[in-house]
């Protein structure tokens, strides 16, 4: 394992050099130490790399992440694992507004809680949320699977399109075009996946699933107030 | 009954015949008016600026002789690696999905031929425009349809998108019939709805969120790529200053007059201040921090010949952009396929129907057998001859003027013809060594 002390290096020599070991087989494993929530820690790698950092991190850690899994061993900033592709990113803590946005792929697992707008805008990515979310999360969701095990702020899955939402406590209120429906055994078993490879043990008979009513789709006038 | 008397129809100047007609509508369907095009009413632009050409005080260059060049540099300020583009009129961001993929092309070769840049667009960078144009800057929008990290690192640029000329504040919208599977594949949604795109960024609001996206995208790409920050034209002022502590390269300030692929009437015709009054600010907003031609300024929102890019880079602009114009050269609004244009209930020259999928020229079309209507060789073609028009046009201003490079058009070229133009450009008004507001 190579560990980087940031307090030393900076984040720019240590993204610098994450991309340029990529494809060295001894660097395949790295600790990150002293991050002080710096911004941007190990965005954009596209390799599979493992990373593992060592206390809290600002924003868009793991930012764009491919293939890489990335371990913060503390709190996050905004936007961790923004527009993720694939890989996993994994927080031990909790993780501030927007995480996971836009996300076209991958898992990214909070075992704390998260801010507002969790999932906003998500394209297939999962998030597997071990505590709560704040409102508006899953806002425009677009696809991919958003389980929360805990509580879900108000407005939860505001003009969702296909995504599926998953939660375990209860949502304080649903947003636009957000409905439940019916969990079916299909719906346990994809639910039961995702928590196993998130690695947080819970019953998924406790979730209750949620998604679009659809009616948003196209414009109705009967339907303005919604917009 | 007799014929009714010409002189007794007054028609009401409150009421004219546009505005019936939209109540109507209105009243028939309880929705807004949504179109493409850009605004429609007459507003104070640069037809209001006139150059004053040399004189005993200056000397004018030999036409045909002595050179004129028309060189530009963008993103000198942190990029590893800037643009360098051989005229300063580069072609706006317009998406696939919007456009169609000949179009997109089109845009492409002529780019590539006249030795500029082309913009992807809400959707995604296409295989066909990223092989097509050398110099492709890539849009990062608030919907992040098709955002990908690897097209990031294969661009040439990078352009935050805050806001529209024609809608500052608002998100997009793309109707259902323009939704083909391509397009919803790219975008990862359902095909045929009406899709939504976010008018805020998903993960920052805000100057100082935005120096750390900025932060971000320069690591992702490795600090190569100049980034450049669109903004409507809403407070220009603030908004170049904030885009500047930000951390752009670049900015695009986009005027009220720009063009868009669908968006509501009310917002293009209400919404923001015309492009040249928010280029003098811009401009002004630079001055006053220091960094006017080290954050270069792109303007963009109704440009539409060379005499329009020598007015806007003598008040301080260092490239243009177009839209509308790029659209129109490759055939939008031209007297062909008449039938079709009456199919959507309009007339060549009033067309704004983009929004319908059913362009009649094939530009902004997902429709095969419509989009056949433009073959991307004939495009480029005629885009790259109105390019080269333009320039010329450019060049023999900036020689009139005696100027050896476009760039060194300047304010004092120029006089205003009216007094609106004259307040809101800065220029004294024609005759007159007086500039409203400033004594
Ligand atoms: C068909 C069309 C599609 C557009 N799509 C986008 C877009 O995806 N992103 C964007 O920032 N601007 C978009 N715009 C706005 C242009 O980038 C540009 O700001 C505007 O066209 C400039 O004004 P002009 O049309 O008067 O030249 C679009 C404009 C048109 C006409
Ligand atoms: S001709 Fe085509 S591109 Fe032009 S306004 Fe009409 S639909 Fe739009």
């Amino acid at each position: 394992m190579r560990t980087v002390d940031l307090a030393a290096t900076g984040v720019r020599e240590l993204n610098r050099r994450l991309r340029s070991a990529a494809d060295d087989p001894s660097a395949q494993s790295w600790l990150v130490t002293n991050p002080k929530g710096a911004h941007a820690i190990a965005a954009g790698l596209t390799r599979p790399v493992r990373i593992q950092i060592d206390g809290h991190v600002g924003y868009y850690c793991a930012g764009m992440n491919q293939a890489a899994a990335v371990t913060i061993d503390g709190h996050c900033g905004t936007g961790v694992a923004e527009n993720i592709m694939s890989g996993l990113v994994r927080v031990r803590g909790n993780a501030s507004q927007s995480a996971g946005a836009s996300g076209h792929g991958g898992l990214l697992v909070i075992e704390g809680n998260a801010g507002p707008r969790c999932g906003i805008s998500m394209k297939g990515v999962d998030i597997v949320v071990g505590g709560k979310t704040g409102h508006m999360s899953g806002f425009m969701a677009q696809s991919g699977n958003l389980v929360v095990c805990g509580d879900a702020g108000h407005d939860l899955g505001d003009s969702i399109y296909e995504a599926a939402i998953y939660v375990g406590g209860s949502p304080a209120s649903l947003g636009a075009d957000c409905v439940e429906k019916d969990m079916t055994r299909k719906h346990r078993s994809r639910l039961r996946d995702l928590l196993s490879r998130a690695g947080i043990e819970i019953d998924p008979d406790r979730f209750r699933r949620f998604g679009s009513a659809r009616k948003l789709y196209h414009f109705r006038v009967d339907h303005a107030d919604a917009y | 009954m007799g014929a009714v008397d010409p002189g007794r129809l007054r028609p009401s100047h409150t009421f004219p015949a546009h505005v019936l007609a939209e109540i109507h509508r209105a009243a028939d369907q309880g929705v807004y008016e949504i179109r493409g095009f850009g605004t429609k009413r007459p507003l104070p632009g640069f037809d209001d600026l006139v150059f004053l050409g040399a004189s005993m005080s200056r000397y004018p260059l030999e036409g045909y002789r002595e050179r004129c060049d028309t060189g530009v540099t963008l993103g000198t300020r942190f990029a590893s690696k800037p643009l360098h583009l051989k005229i300063p009129i580069t072609i706006a961001g317009m998406s696939f999905g919007a456009l169609g993929a000949n179009a997109k092309e089109a845009i492409g070769r002529a780019c590539t031929a006249m030795g500029t840049s082309s913009t992807t667009g809400d959707g995604g960078m296409t295989e066909e425009e990223r092989q097509s144009s050398e110099t492709l800057v890539y849009q990062l929008l608030p919907s992040r349809y098709g955002m990908n990290p690897d097209d990031l690192r294969r661009a040439d640029a990078i352009e935050i998108v805050v806001g529209q000329g024609a809608k500052p504040g608002g998100g997009g919208v793309l109707l259902g019939q323009k939704i083909t599977e391509r397009v919803a594949g790219m975008r990862g949604l359902p095909e045929g709805i009406d899709q939504r795109s976010a008018c805020r960024h998903p993960d920052w609001t805000g100057p100082d969120d935005l120096a750390i996206k900025i932060q971000e995208l320069r690591e992702i790409t490795g600090w190569e790529k100049p980034i450049y920050v669109k903004i409507g034209a809403s407070r220009p002022t603030y908004d170049a200053a904030l885009a500047v502590k930000a951390g752009a390269d670049v900015i695009v300030l986009d005027g009220m007059q720009g063009g868009t692929a669908a968006t509501q009437d009310v917002f293009i015709e209400h919404v923001g201040i015309p492009t040249m009054p928010a280029l003098r600010q811009a401009v002004e907003a630079l001055q006053a921090l220091d960094v006017h031609r080290e954050v270069q300024l792109i303007v963009s929102g109704g440009i539409r010949s060379g005499a329009d890019v020598a007015k806007a880079l003598a008040l301080g602009a260092d490239a243009v952009s177009i839209g509308s114009a790029a659209m129109v050269a490759l055939g939008c609004n031209k007297a062909v396929h008449v039938e079709d244009y009456r199919a959507l209930g309009t007339e060549p020259g009033y067309c704004h129907h983009c929004h319908t999928g059913r362009c009649p020229v094939g530009v902004t079309t997902q429709d095969p057998e419509l989009e056949a209507r433009l073959r991307p060789e004939q495009g480029a073609r005629w885009l790259r001859n109105y390019l080269t028009a333009m320039v010329l046009e450019l060049q023999t201003i900036a020689r009139a003027n005696g100027k050896s490079h476009v760039l060194n058009l300047e304010p004092e070229d120029l006089a205003a013809l009216t007094v609106e133009a004259a307040a809101m450009a800065g220029i004294p008004l024609a005759g007159t060594d007086w500039i409203p507001g400033r004594g």
